[in-house]
């Protein structure tokens, strides 16, 4: 058991919690993942390490609410445990030394960033944060970005918040400006906003590297579920990833491939808000 | 006991049948399929054993199990003498006669088998073992190991794993099994079905070793988790037994269209977390109505039966050599039949179609012939010119094989690999790196339970010698 000494609502549906899990927390590295089950008989979810305390032995996970398993996870009150907590999994970020850097977060992928933004500007790197959401309760960390960001661009559909649009207009003035053009672009969030940023960088000949989220089971290479498309070659997300150059990911695949258990796990929405209504 | 039998009524007894479920019922569920013996026909087939000098069952047995021995004493209605001689050369009896391919193995070499029909050993160990669990006989603990209490690290708790830490805590070895995966088994219970070994069996062997004092601790992933290196700092000797579970790519054409599998990934998301048949689980599973399963080994025969159980009306096994070179254990073959299996023989995938949402929809299949013998022995599968045809399916598993993980190995630069990235290690175990030792799929690539077991039985022995020498 894993127990979480911290749950705190961020914006609606988005928790921060912090969990007691020594070994993950000395071990890990930026860009990392864990493998959780909220209890016996649940599925087996990827969350990204935001951050890691390995002196107080906890890791701290940044959980949208998108479904069920999700939803199960953040429902769990502080004192509470997680069943089962492994790795850290997947290749950590490379982080070099580029000057200039965006980072670009759509929705929860905003909380996957920030562990690589901060490892980013912990490395010398001149971070230049954008973030983008349906409407300003779904823009989050920005003050937590803002810390380390030398600037913080916010965009919302509605335009209740910050510029309206989408993260990828900013992301085509800074590149077209000589001044202000990043030497590498970070983007995670919506398979469609990675694949409009990567549209976006490739003329431009800027490195990309996006982190995708496909459907995992074991995180460990063993099950072959996560299989994305880099350079017309299949690679397991989970032991080769989960951050690849934007430029070679075959995005259409990836997002074919996540819609797979929609109907389904729809219809177990349903039967469980029916049951729980009964 | 009634008088001895003569040789010449031994030899007129016939090779037991052991009750199974009936095919219609199987569809209806996981329940397992072998209902085992009941004590007057365990007691019957045992005494088929003529006792035989030569013993040539015991040197087909992987781990040589004292099989006229046990088989002896089972005769005489001795069950716990039957049990203590089965569990001191077997840590996991009880799977083993539910798994291992005895046909090709210990009953393959039966002298009885030359005229009529071999022994059925296979039944005999599960009825003995079952027996043994049933009534809570211990396994034997040798105190007089002179190295005892040192601290031993196991990776993986499959069969090798387990098996190893059985024999270095029975010598009184502090031993501590590290698992990735969040439960116990490894193949064992992600891989094999209920319907051919019950998890109810798997728990009552891990809960064995339990009581051994072996320390089991899941969700550590070594080469993340913790690294070759801090074990090797913070225990006295390692044994490596991760297993070979990197799933082969059929590299055709739509194998990324939704509803196409792994075998490892259909078999963990049915069998380790519940999908398709416990109603609480929260796992997802695609059913097909029309199922191709590609591979002609144990784990396609596992996978087809599973979707005919979730219920496909048409589940096929795709494999391109015939039934002869099948590497499926016979019995499987058998129960798939009677479950409604086709076998499409010499039959090779050439591509994936879909339904114009990404969906699997047709299997686009090459028909083959049998040519000369291959590096394998077997015949070469030979592609007849142009004979194509399209199969309509809606979920296609790849049951091809898997290959060495390199997770922990990529993560301890230093130890020695093959070719194929498969562990080196000599006849005992040993590694290229002191006090490592290595053993099971992951040294042979994917092979037997049993083999696995006798590579942990050879490698606790070994790291037992370590562990004593100065
Ligand atoms: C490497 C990795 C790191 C991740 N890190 C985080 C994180 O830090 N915080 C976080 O909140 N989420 C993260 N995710 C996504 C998270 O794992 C999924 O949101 C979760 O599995 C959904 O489970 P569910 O049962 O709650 O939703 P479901 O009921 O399964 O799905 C609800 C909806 O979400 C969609 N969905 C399903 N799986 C995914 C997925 N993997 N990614 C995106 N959408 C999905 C479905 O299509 C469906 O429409 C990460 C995913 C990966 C692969
Ligand atoms: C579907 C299927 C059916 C089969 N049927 C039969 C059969 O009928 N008869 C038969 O004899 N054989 C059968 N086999 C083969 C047999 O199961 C294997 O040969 C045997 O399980 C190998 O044992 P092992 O201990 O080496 O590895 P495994 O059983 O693979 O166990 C390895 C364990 O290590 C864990 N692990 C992996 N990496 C790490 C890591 N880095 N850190 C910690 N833990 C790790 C894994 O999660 C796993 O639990 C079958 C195999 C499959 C896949
Ligand atoms: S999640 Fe199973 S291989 Fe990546």
């Amino acid at each position: 058991m894993f127990e979480i000494l911290e749950n705190e609502i961020l914006a609606p549906q988005l928790h921060r919690l912090v969990v007691r899990a020594p070994r993950v927390a000395a071990a890990r590295q930026a860009g990392q993942f864990v493998i959780v089950r909220a209890a016996a008989g649940e599925e087996r979810i990827p969350l990204t390490i935001g951050d890691a305390d390995p002196v107080a032995g906890t890791i701290t996970l940044f959980v949208q609410a998108v479904g069920y398993s999700t939803g199960r996870i953040v429902a769990i009150p502080a004192g509470g445990a997680l069943r089962d907590v492994a790795g850290p999994l997947g290749v950590p970020t490379h982080i070099g030394q580029w000057g200039r850097v965006a980072c670009v977060g759509g929705g929860v992928g905003t909380a996957v960033l920030y562990p690589l933004a901060k490892a980013l500007a912990a490395a010398g790197n001149e971070v230049v944060t954008l973030i983008g959401g349906r409407a300003a309760p779904y823009i989050i960390l920005r003050d937590e970005l803002a810390v380390f960001s030398q600037e913080l661009v916010i965009t919302t559909e509605d335009g209740s918040l910050g510029r309206q649009g989408f993260v990828t207009a900013p992301l085509a003035e800074m590149i077209a400006d000589p001044a202000r053009r990043p030497g590498a672009v970070f983007a995670v969030g919506p398979v469609p906003m990675m694949k409009a940023v990567a549209a976006l960088t490739r003329p431009a000949g800027i490195e990309t590297v996006v982190s995708l989220n496909p459907v995992m089971i074991d995180g460990t290479g063993m099950c072959g579920g996560c299989r994305v498309v880099v350079d017309g070659e299949a690679k397991f997300a989970c032991v080769d990833g989960p951050e690849f150059d934007g430029h070679r990911v075959d995005f259409d695949t990836l997002s074919d491939r996540l819609a797979t258990y929609r109907e389904m796990e729809a219809a177990h929405r349903c039967r469980l808000a029916g049951k729980e209504a009964a | 006991m009634t008088a001895p039998l003569s040789v010449k009524e031994q030899l007129a007894i016939p090779r037991v049948k052991m009750a199974e479920l009936d095919p219609e019922l199987r569809r209806a569920g996981f329940a397992e399929v072998n209902r085992g013996l009941r004590l007057e026909e365990a007691l019957r087939e045992a005494q088929r054993c003529i006792q035989c000098k030569s013993r040539p069952c015991v040197q087909g047995c992987p781990v040589e199990v004292a099989i006229p021995e046990f088989i002896g004493a089972l005769a005489e209605n001795d069950l716990p003498g039957a049990a203590a001689i089965l569990r001191r050369d077997n840590a996991l009896p009880a799977v083993c006669g539910r798994v291992c391919p005895q046909e090709s193995q210990c009953e393959a070499q039966c002298v009885r088998g030359i005229k009529g029909e071999a022994v059925a050993i296979g039944y005999l160990e599960r009825f003995v073992a079952d027996w043994a669990l049933e009534h809570g006989e211990r396994s034997p603990v040798d105190a007089n190991s002179s190295s005892a209490g040192r601290a031993v690290a196991v990776v993986g708790c499959g069969p090798a794993g387990l098996t190893a830490a059985g024999e270095l805590a029975r010598k009184g070895h502090q031993v501590t099994i590290f698992e990735a995966l969040h439960d116990t088994g490894g193949v064992l219970r992600y891989g094999i079905p209920e319907f051919r070994l019950p998890k109810t069996i798997i728990d009552a062997e891990v809960a064995e070793l339990q009581a051994l004092g072996v320390r089991i601790e899941c969700n550590v992933i070594v080469g993340k988790t913790l690294t070759l290196e801090q074990l090797r700092a913070e225990y006295d000797a390692v044994f490596v037994a991760n297993g070979a579970g990197l799933p082969m790519m059929l590299d055709i054409p739509g194998e990324n269209f939704k509803g196409v599998y792994s075998a490892n990934e259909y078999l963990t998301r049915v069998n380790l977390m519940g999908a398709g048949r416990d109603s609480a689980a929260t796992t997802p599973i695609v059913i097909g109505r029309h199922v191709a399963v590609i591979g002609g080994g144990n784990t396609a025969m596992d996978c087809v039966r599973t979707a005919r159980r979730l219920g496909a009306e048409r589940a096929m096994i795709i494999y391109r050599r015939s039934e002869a070179e099948m590497p499926a254990r016979l019995e499987e073959i058998k129960h798939a039949k009677e479950e409604g299996v086709e076998f499409l023989m010499l039959t090779a995938p050439l591509a994936i179609g879909e339904d114009g949402k990404g969906w699997v929809a047709s299997l686009r299949c090459q028909r083959m012939e049998l040519g000369a013998p291959d590096a394998s022995g077997r015949c070469r599968p030979v592609a007849v010119a142009g004979a194509f045809f399209d199969l309509p399916v809606d979920v296609v598993i790849n049951a091809i094989g898997t290959r060495a993980n390199p997770l922990l190995t990529a993560s301890a630069p230093e130890l020695g690999l093959t070719r194929w990235g498969n562990i080196l290690s000599d006849e005992q175990g040993a590694t290229n790196l002191t006090g490592v030792y290595a053993g099971g799929d992951i040294v042979r690539g994917g092979a037997t339970v049993i083999l696995a077991m006798g590579d942990g039985k050879r490698a606790a022995a070994a790291i037992d010698d370590y562990l004593a020498s100065p």
